[in-house]
């Protein structure tokens, strides 16, 4: 491994490296402030996180906070990404200048595995170790200067949330420098070793001083080596083939080689940095642990907190929303007064500006969400959530850690899809994606106060209401169960969940991280949905026609009351419009179904946003803009009939429309939202059919089962 | 699905002298010595990286409310474990 030249240059990208739980990313928002760039890396749905951090020169440099990893060796996308991006193999990311290493005072001998394998990437380092008044507490303190000399780097002892030390920590960035290999094999290994790093070092794929580590990696894992056979070509193979053989000659695991080794010198390292080692303090943690977890109390606990999030979620958010909505129509309408009536006022008011309220009407709800996630996160708690839960939703083929999610989307899935992040595992966090859209959200409630209170008898409406958001509990859950056995079919993953220690949450970080949720939604989501509104503005305006305009004008200088010419007119344009004959044309296909085709513009105009068939059916009727379900469109709506005679719409109707509401994905910000998380069109694509399709059986079963069975009138 | 999970442990492997208990065979409150993780593939990985080598002593604290995850100790740290997860790991009682 090459020896410590100390960086020269002042370095312009320093990366964060560290466990989970780390306090990696406290650290890191001490470090930079409130400005800093998140986004995705390319191709994955790892988070890319990018601050500006000033050093002790004057100098700045970006400072990248990786993913947290327990290994560098492993194969989940966020250290399969942050190995890339020390290795300098991910394209569009330079390769990091220096990197600091975070570790956790209390938890040193886990903690050094991950630092003694970033030594072996060759990068110049130096050591951030928090938690050190943790460590005294629990009466194992941590001696930096001890820990600095064992591991040949600069080690600095910082306390992130108070900003203690912060100073001496960009000083030492400046001192990083390249660490000596700690790690010793046994013989047979270590010489096998050498000839399989002089192959990689030909191969020239990584920087010469990575390629030993690299060696060890190819050496012990089965996976990965394509890259490196490409460019070594036959030497490489026949140095990696040799290099096994040679294992097993000596009777060495390969597979547990490393790791055997590895935690063999942490427990040297830590036992070297540890002072005088007082007898173990029974912990906090623990005591806060024996109540969390308790058969009983654990539960209780459990239920509490959740029965808080969903009334936060669901209830608090609500005046908030109310406000937005009100600033967005007294907005519009001050458009509306300031320009007249004329196309521009329309596209601005009910296509940009309701566009715009579209998207920041969720903004409360993941705001709130994210707080109460933050801080059971941030304390700790959250993991003994799933840790609680994990037997339950595994029945359906989830984790523990799709619970919040799950549940949140009761209140709007916007939000519950966005917190799957805390979800590791790929597979079980676009299966809780795909699903969390058939939890019954609160766009749905309107549809169904409408329709209940048209159609169903006093006497039962709670029932039908509480059998809905039944309805859409096992539509989810069996959703969950089918797509774990076909689309993403495998071993269960594993659900080794690190228990960290609780700590009180720290606000400022919380509030960060409620931040950027909310900044990220808006400018990444927002622009999509922003864009799907206009498009569907747009659809239901056009063609506009000339006559139908012309004999409202009649109509009202003849003397008729005006408002009610207007609104017929504007059931005649939208009638007429792209949707309009859209609706027309869809009557053949939703007419089994029960549906006309009035209601088919209102499906057609509900995929804006669930809530919008409410108003788009009280423009379809000549009413005008209704934003709640009145009792004059529910009148409307009992009274209307076919061209036969017969009434459009019956009890039967009714059910067969709200079970399709409860199935469908009628809403664009879910679908834009899936599109951020999962990186890609195909999963909201997906999610859009197999809704639709499942929407689809469903009404047909209810409506056509309904009427064999004789409840058709 | 309420039941904890009782299905029979790996069958042994031929030519290999019976094998040691494995983890989820304890109780809690029981202290063991890992002596090997069984398997191959991520799982087997991802044990060993988070620390169950050979000689690692752990405790385990307790069941979930349900008999399944399991919380155990081991290197200063607390993880939580399924039991299909526990069934892999061969340990000896202390």
């Amino acid at each position: 491994m090459s020896t410590g030249s100390e960086v020269v240059a002042p370095p312009r990208l320093v990366a964060l490296g560290g466990n989970p739980n780390s306090g990696k990313t406290s650290l890191f928002n001490s470090l930079t402030g409130l400005r800093r760039r998140v986004g995705n890396y390319p191709g994955v749905t790892v988070e890319r996180v990018e601050g500006r951090l000033i050093l002790p020169d004057g100098s700045a440099a970006a400072l990248l906070d990786l993913p947290g990893c327990y290994s560098l060796f492993s194969r989940s996308d966020d250290e399969r990404i942050a190995r890339d991006v020390l290795l300098g193999l991910l394209p569009g990311t330079v390769r990091p200048d220096v990197v600091v290493v975070v570790l956790d005072a209390t938890n040193l001998d886990r903690h050094l595995y991950f630092a003694t394998q970033l030594i072996e990437t060759g990068m110049p380092l130096c050591v951030a170790l928090t938690m050190v008044d943790d460590a005294e507490k629990a009466g194992a303190p941590v001696d930096a200067a001890a820990l600095e000399e064992a591991l040949g780097l600069p080690v600095v002892p910082v306390v992130a949330h108070k900003g203690e030390n912060l100073p001496a920590l960009r000083e030492a960035i400046l001192r990083a420098r390249p660490g000596r290999r700690l790690l010793r094999l046994p013989p047979p290994a270590e010489s096998a070793l050498g000839r399989l790093a002089g192959a990689v070092r030909a191969a020239a794929v990584v920087p010469p001083e990575s390629a030993e580590g690299e060696a060890l990696r190819l050496l012990t894992q089965a996976r990965d080596a394509d890259r490196y056979l490409q460019r070594g070509g036959s030497a490489l193979a026949a140095a990696l083939a040799e290099g096994r053989r040679a294992l097993e000659e000596a009777g060495l695991d390969r597979s547990s080689l490393e790791a055997e080794a590895r935690y063999t010198l942490c427990g040297e390292v830590a036992a070297l940095a540890r002072r005088s080692p007082a007898p173990p303090r029974p912990s906090p943690s623990d005591a806060i642990d024996r109540v969390a977890t308790h058969p009983v109390a654990g539960p209780f606990l459990y239920v509490g907190l959740m029965a808080l999030i969903f009334l936060a979620v669901y209830s608090w958010a609500e005046p908030f929303m109310a406000l937005m909505q009100a600033a967005t129509g007294f907005l519009g309408e001050g458009v509306a007064g300031l320009l007249g009536p004329g196309m521009l006022t329309d596209l601005l008011v009910k296509g940009v500006i309701a566009g715009v309220g579209n998207v920041i009407v969720f903004i409360p709800q993941i705001c709130i969400l994210f707080l109460f996630l933050g801080l059971l996160e941030d304390s700790g708690y959250l993991a003994r959530a799933a840790f609680l839960v994990d037997r339950l939703m595994r029945g359906v083929g989830l984790n523990g850690k799709a619970f919040i999610p799950l549940l949140s989307s009761f209140a709007c899935a916007i939000p519950g899809i966005m917190a799957t992040r805390t979800i590791e595992d790929r597979r079980d966090r676009f299966v809780t994606i795909l699903v969390a859209p058939l939890m019954s959200c609160s766009a749905r409630l309107p549809v169904y106060a409408l329709l209940i209170g048209a159609f169903v008898p006093t006497g039962y409406r709670s029932l039908t209401l509480l059998s809905l958001y039944f309805l859409s509990v096992i539509a989810a859950f069996g959703a969950a169960w089918v797509l774990r056995r076909t689309l993403f079919r495998g071993e269960s993953s594993t659900f080794l969940l690190e228990l960290p220690r609780y700590r009180a949450p720290r606000l400022r970080h919380v509030l960060v991280n409620v931040y950027d949720r909310a900044k990220v939604f808006v400018k990444q989501a927002g622009t999509v949905i922003l864009a799907i509104s206009i498009v569907l503005w747009f659809l239901a305006y056009f063609p506009r026609s000339e006559s139908i305009a012309a004999t409202a004008e009649r109509r009202i200088a003849a003397g008729e009351e005006e408002a009610g010419v207007r609104h017929q007119a504007a059931a005649e344009q939208i009638r007429q419009s792209y949707a309009g004959r859209a609706g027309r044309l869809l009557e053949p296909v939703i007419a089994p179904l029960g549906f006309d085709w009035k209601v088919g513009i209102g499906l057609l105009a509900s995929f804006a946003a669930r809530e919008v068939l409410v108003s788009s059916m009280g423009i379809v009727y000549g009413l005008g803009e209704v934003d709640e379900p009145s009792g004059e469109l529910q009148e409307m709506i009992r009274k209307d009939k076919r061209p036969d005679g017969t009434p459009a719409f019956t009890l039967l109707t009714a059910i067969s429309l709200m079970v399709f509401f409860v199935l469908a994905c009628q809403c664009m910000s879910t679908l834009a939202v899936v599109r951020r998380e999962t990186n890609s069109w195909r999963w909201p694509a997906f999610l859009f059919g197999y809704m639709t399709v499942l929407a689809y059986v469903g009404s047909l079963l209810v409506y056509q089962g309904g009427k064999a069975l004789g409840w058709g009138l | 699905m309420i039941s904890p999970a009782s299905a029979p442990g790996p069958a042994p492997l031929p030519g290999v002298p019976p094998l040691r208990k494995t983890l989820d065979t304890f109780r809690p409150g029981a202290r063991c010595i890992v002596r090997a993780v069984d398997g191959t593939g991520e799982g087997r990985r991802r044990l060993l990286e988070m620390g169950f080598v050979a000689g690692t002593e752990l405790r385990i604290v307790r069941l979930a409310p349900l008999g399944d995850p399991m919380q155990v100790t081991l290197r200063g740290y607390h993880l939580s474990l399924r039991r299909a997860e526990a069934r892999t790991v061969r340990v000896d009682g202390l």
